[in-house]
């Protein structure tokens, strides 16, 4: 058995390796999605102009017009002078948000009674319009704070625990690792059997000694090597070069992306499976790919989903190989509560090999 | 119709194509001329130029040098509407019925809509696809999709009709029926090439072209080659087992150029002058001696690989053997009650039209299937209960699919070795020996899909024999390949049979069912012949009245017969 299924290894390896363009593709992409990933999916606002109308005028409004002008997050302040300028302000997109200050905004203010500032956002854009409300918020809070300071003795104080400067970077990174990890794992494993299908050796094979075991063996380990050393590239890559601190157990991390690889690799044979054509084959796994990664919570929390969706998330292998990824980065999240998110996974592992091997029987003939 | 006769309809003069970085180009310092109203034929094994020819003449590839003359015009500018191609693949839309190839076909050639009706009737008539065109093209049989492909070129009665490999991967009788259709063609003055690598169908074309590496070696009548080997080909009676040992002494003789298997005799042909050996008769020659002679003669009879293969002990069980088997695909019988026993040592070929079931029996025998009933054993080892003891002590071979082209020589030969359970010095010795065997030292690090054709054969049938199989199967294991290269290879099965290896063989080549002990022919998922090749010749001369029948005679006569009796049956009922 063991020669057997060695062969079988080998010959996968050397299929993924042998071909220089292949073992490009293995490196080059990666790290152009870590690079392009990594800067394009900003949760930041930055560069975006904003509009001020002020039909105040009073020191408590150029005060806090001024602090808005401070701001690095914002580019440019659009004086306006008038309603219908800020809403074509807006509806030309000069602008993401209007703050508008009422007459006697100051007077109100200085004279200790409830004072409005009112904020008008493009909800076009309703992510960067809600991230430019947060800042403005924090911005007029602020000053709120200092005022009420001079007077009151206590003030709100926020902090971000596990990403005290709410670096996006820090948000977003440990979420690549299981990305690449899928695409890489997945996109393998479902070409292994489609491949063989197309260009016919399929038969060959099946007419070998080698048992429907080390077919299968031999079909999901390669891809796993490449998932996991694509996932270890980024791992590397991520605290070392772009300073994410890797705070809990990275061997327990292993143990789980591990895992994650198995279940993975059962959803990446189902497809090739199903399969005639390598065509098919990757199609099947762009599909399975966008699925897993939106109900994983990289995109959207888990939380705000429906409950009916959210349970059918505990069966995306990813969803819980992200808690744990995060968790190793930025939590340093306590064995036990990683165990506690890693063996859903060895249920669906348990699912999804034999569904694998079950149909990759079926459809031998 | 196309002006005067001899102004020939498509010219080729001194043309060079080569194609990327490629050291020997596709075809090289090519002439030729192609006339209306006769059957041209392209002539040579894969790899030899024949499709770069074809699409030049399409005007799909423009010549490195030399000029291409289509109907009086450059191939590139020439009137496509006057040119009918039918492409080896991709010819037709699989998704589609056969009617909806024929107008889009009819579309994409601007037919007016008034004549399509008039045309479409005329075409299906003479194809006899009517009663299949609301079919899909992807579920017609190998051979109805060929004569879909043809009426489909055959939209707009063009002046020049181009065929890429019609007769490829499809059996004797609809290659005959294909034929015949084109031979009707001709008498409107219609130009035809007909591309092939059967030899049997050069000869009997009006002119034909034989292309070998780029090259052309031979053009003119089929006949005058063909007398170039007159008086030296010869018939020498021989039976059972004697006559593969006769072959392998015979052809290692300086005098004789060729040696080949005819059923109970062998065929020989001597060097010019030679004496021919005792009891041998004089037969007339055929196109494919001279074929041989012309490149060089055939390779001689002693096989490396059979002289280290060890003897397959003699247990006095039949080596392979079918009980009934039968598969039934939903409401379909696709192969049913199939039932013989191979003994060790003997050659056993399936024959049969496509989708007759050949391919069925075989997938079951090899374990690729399971049976709906029956059994099948293979070397004593049950299929059903002792699978992997059963595929060990099989060595499987298909020409077209039986590497993995992106990895190398080195590589296929050590994979081949581990999943067949030779490990460390074993190995080692095993690949070395095929290596020397099989000269594939100078290519242990190239890639196997980029191999000549030949050189892939050798490597294909070392991957089967590394592990010394008791029994081997072989599917259409030389489709394709030129008649030296099939020689090289039938040496060696020759010799592993001297040793007492069992072959079990499916071919659509009448040459090589030749080389069988026995054949048993399968036509509608039912054996209906069983016998020597000698023995089916005489059978099909006694039902179908002819006298010295080919084997191709036999396998069209026997089906024929078939046909009959199942309609007067069908008439009765």
């Amino acid at each position: 058995m063991g020669g057997r299924l060695w062969a079988m290894i080998v010959k996968e390896l050397w299929a993924i390796l042998r071909d220089p363009r292949g073992r490009i593709i293995l490196v080059v992409p990666p790290l152009m999605q870590l690079f392009v990933l990594g800067f394009a999916t900003t949760l930041e606002v930055k560069n975006t102009a904003i509009g001020i109308y002020d039909r105040d005028g009073g020191a408590a409004s150029i005060e806090i017009a001024q602090r808005i002008v401070g701001s690095p997050n914002i580019r440019a302040v659009l004086p306006l002078y008038s309603e219908a300028e800020a809403r074509a302000a807006i509806d030309r997109q000069k602008v993401v948000a209007v703050v508008s200050f009422a007459d006697g905004f100051s007077a109100d203010l200085a004279a200790g009674r409830p004072a409005q500032v009112q904020g008008i956002f493009d909800g076009r854009k309703s992510n960067a319009a809600q991230i430019m409300s947060g800042y403005l918020s924090t911005i007029i809070a602020g000053y709120g704070a200092e005022l009420a300071g001079q007077t009151a003795s206590f003030s709100t104080v926020t902090v971000h625990w596990f990403n005290p400067n709410l670096q996006y970077l820090w948000f977003t990174m440990p979420g690549l690792v299981v990305i690449i990890t899928t695409i890489s794992g997945l996109g393998l494993t479902a070409q292994s059997v489609a491949r063989e299908r197309e260009l016919g050796s399929f038969s060959q094979l099946l007419v070998s000694p080698l048992r429907l075991s080390e077919i299968l063996i031999g079909k999901i380990v390669p891809p796993m090597l490449v998932g996991a050393f694509n996932a270890t590239l980024y791992l590397v890559l991520i605290s070392q070069l772009f300073g994410v601190p890797l705070t809990g157990s990275v061997p327990f991390f292993y143990v789980s992306l591990v895992l994650y690889l198995l279940a993975l690799a059962g959803v990446g044979l189902l497809i090739s499976s199903v399969s005639q054509t390598q065509q098919q084959a990757f199609l099947g796994m762009f599909f399975a790919s966008v699925l897993a990664i939106l109900l994983s919570g990289y995109a959207s929390p888990v939380e705000n989903m429906p409950l009916w969706l959210r349970v059918v998330t505990e069966a995306v292998p990813t969803r819980h190989f992200l808690v744990v990824s995060e968790g190793v980065f930025l939590k340093d999240m306590p064995i036990a509560d990683l165990w506690a998110n890693s063996w859903p996974m060895v249920l669906i592992a348990a699912v999804t090999l034999p569904a694998a091997a079950l149909l990759f029987r079926a459809r031998m003939e | 119709m196309t002006g005067a006769p001899d102004r020939p309809a498509a010219r080729l003069s001194r043309v060079t194509r080569r194609f990327g970085k490629a050291a020997v180009p596709a075809l090289d310092q090519v002439s030729l001329q192609i006339r209306a109203g006769r059957m041209t034929g392209l002539v040579g094994p894969d790899g030899a130029g024949k499709t770069t020819m074809i699409r030049l003449l399409a005007g799909l590839l423009d010549p490195d040098e030399g000029e291409v003359e289509v109907l009086g015009s450059p191939a590139v500018s020439a009137d496509r509407s006057r040119i009918g191609y039918m492409p080896q693949r991709f010819g037709l839309y699989e998704d589609l019925t056969v009617i909806e190839n024929l107008r889009l076909y009819a579309r994409l050639r601007g037919l007016a809509a008034e004549s399509r009706q008039q045309r479409f009737d005329r075409l299906l008539d003479f194809t006899d696809l009517r009663r299949f065109q609301s079919r899909l093209a992807g579920n017609l049989s190998g051979g109805m999709k060929q004569k879909l492909g043809l009426a489909c070129a055959l939209v707009e009665t063009p002046d020049l009709l181009l065929l890429d490999e019609p007769g490829v991967g499809v059996d004797p009788l609809s290659r005959r029926e294909l034929w015949g259709m084109v031979q009707q063609l001709l008498t409107d003055g219609i130009a035809v090439l007909w591309s092939t690598a059967y030899l049997d169908e050069a000869a009997q074309c009006d002119e034909v072209f034989l292309l070998n590496e780029g090259r052309l070696i031979y053009g003119g009548p089929p006949q005058d080659l063909t007398r170039e080997a007159e008086g030296a080909t010869y018939r020498l009676a021989a039976q059972g087992l004697a006559r593969r040992q006769l072959l392998s002494r015979l052809a290692d003789r300086e005098e004789v150029r060729d040696a080949t298997i005819q059923g109970a005799a062998l065929r020989l042909l001597m060097a010019p002058g030679a004496p021919p050996p005792s009891g041998a008769l004089a037969v007339p020659p055929r196109f494919e001696d001279a074929f041989v002679a012309r490149m060089g003669g055939g390779p001689g009879g002693r096989s490396a690989l059979a002289e280290s293969y060890p003897e397959v002990p003699d247990t006095g069980a039949p080596a392979i053997e079918a009980e009934g088997l039968t598969r039934r695909f939903g409401s379909f019988t696709a192969a049913s009650d199939i039932r013989f026993t191979v003994p060790r040592g003997e050659i056993f070929g399936l024959l049969g039209p496509n989708g007759a079931g050949k391919s069925t029996t075989f997938k079951m025998l090899c374990g690729l299937l399971h049976p709906s009933a029956g059994r099948g054993r293979v070397a004593g080892h049950d299929l059903g209960h002792a699978r992997a003891a059963a595929r060990q002590s099989l060595g499987y071979m298909a020409q077209k699919f039986s590497l993995y082209g992106d990895l190398s020589v080195r590589q296929n030969l050590s994979f081949f070795a581990g999943v067949y359970g030779l490990a460390g010095a074993g190995r080692r010795r095993a690949m070395e020996r095929m290596t020397e065997i099989f000269h594939l030292g100078p290519y242990l690090k190239q890639n196997a899909g980029g191999l000549p054709l030949g050189v892939r054969q050798r490597l294909s049938l070392a991957c089967a024999v590394m592990h010394e199989p008791p029994v081997l199967f072989l599917d259409e294991p030389t489709s394709g390949v030129d008649p030296i290269v099939r020689r090289e290879f039938w040496t060696h099965i020759n010799g592993l049979v001297q040793r007492g290896v069992t072959v079990l063989v499916t071919t659509h080549f009448m040459e090589e069912a030749e080389y069988c002990d026995r054949i048993l022919v399968i036509y509608r998922a039912e054996q209906i012949a069983l016998g020597s090749p000698d023995q089916l010749k005489a059978e099909a001369a006694g039902t179908g009245g002819l006298s010295d029948p080919t084997l191709e005679d036999a396998f069209v006569a026997l089906i024929e017969a078939r046909e009959t009796a199942v309609g007067r049956a069908g008439a009765a009922a």
